[in-house]
């Protein structure tokens, strides 16, 4: 889900450059006010988590990878605006140090990946949650939100690569930047997310609510609110 | 601190383990993530390589590049698996780092 340099086209890649700003302000100013001391390194090990999350690629044999992000459970965590700002960190230094995603790239992969992904999966997670308390509901309910916050970053990302024909295209009909229209980009993003991927997310979501749940550590899952300064 | 030294561990533990993500790939003749394919593979793919990608795709040379140390990108899959942990090492380390500066500084004075 990581776009490479080469596959946008400058209006699009500056533009979501230019949607990243403003969010990556208020993602610092609600972290300021919602985020209490002892939650500090929370922070921290979110942004470390997803980076190691990433890096286990899961085959679907014989085709292609892909990954877990684990942005949902990091919005649980920390608040989806904790979320945004710890993601787009470790997205900026895997573009920079490691080539995982272009540096053109970085404001439309922070958009879909720190943004749609960790806001998509806790609205969904506040709404299942209120309904299912027991533990194994809460789990159940992490899950699912992990599962549609992956697939609808996916979706995302899909729409901006299937607009790259459309904005840019020689008269011979050659692409410039992503070849592939949205008829084919939308299919092939959603349902490797829908089916494997977004599953492995689920799991891990679900499993790691599960085990912090009564443990010493379930402050965790309590919601970020406004802190006294 | 010490209240979050278990969740230091599960970090350190699966950055141990990264190596599968490279290894599991391999095994199974996995190819790409969807939409991350070299230029070579696109013009292999779509019979021609678009201009316009051909002008940014080189735009950046990464130190690490998909977390192989220099020298290390056509290596056996043994040592580029060593290079890949090291890799989530250095990751863990610069994104918990860095992310642990930039929070305490935003959150000066917050209970």
């Amino acid at each position: 889900m990581h776009i490479p340099d080469g596959y946008l086209g400058p209006p699009t890649y500056l533009a979501s450059y230019a949607a990243c700003l403003p969010l990556w302000g208020l993602a610092a100013r609600k972290v300021k006010t919602t985020l209490a001391a002892r939650r500090t390194p929370l922070l921290a090990i979110s942004a470390a988590f997803t980076f190691v999350v990433m890096m286990f690629n899961i085959p679907l044999p014989g085709a292609t990878t892909g990954h877990a992000v684990g942005g949902v459970l990091i919005a649980i965590a920390v608040g989806p605006w904790g979320a945004s700002l710890s993601i787009s960190i470790a997205l900026v230094i895997q573009a920079l140090l490691f080539g995982d995603g272009g540096i053109t790239a970085i404001g439309a992969n922070c958009l879909n990946i720190a943004f749609v992904m960790p806001f998509t999966g806790y609205a969904v997670h506040r709404w299942l949650a209120r309904m299912l308390p027991s533990r194994k509901g809460q789990a159940v309910a992490a899950g699912i939100a992990g599962w549609a916050g992956l697939t609808v970053a996916a979706f995302t990302t899909a729409l901006l690569f299937g607009l790259q024909p459309l904005l840019h295209t020689a008269s011979d009909g050659r692409a410039l930047y992503a070849p592939y229209p949205l008829s084919v980009t939308v299919p092939a993003m959603v349902l490797e997310h829908l089916l494997l991927f977004g599953v492995i997310e689920a799991l891990l979501t679900g499993l790691v609510v599960y085990h912090l749940y009564g443990s010493r550590s379930a402050w965790v899952l309590q919601p970020v609110r406004e802190v006294s300064r | 601190m010490k209240e979050y030294r278990p969740l230091w561990f599960a970090l350190l533990a699966m950055a141990l383990l990264s190596p599968l993500g490279l290894y599991l790939p391999e095994w199974l003749r996995a190819g790409a993530a969807w939409g991350e394919w070299g230029l070579d593979e696109v013009a292999q793919m779509v019979g021609y390589s678009p201009t316009g990608m051909e002008k940014l795709s080189d735009l950046w040379k990464a130190p690490i590049p998909d977390y192989a140390l220099p020298g290390q990108e056509g290596a056996p899959l043994s040592h580029r698996s060593l290079s890949y942990l090291l890799s989530a090492l250095v990751g863990v380390g610069l994104c918990g780092g860095s992310t642990y500066l930039l929070t305490r500084w935003l959150t000066k004075g917050n209970r």
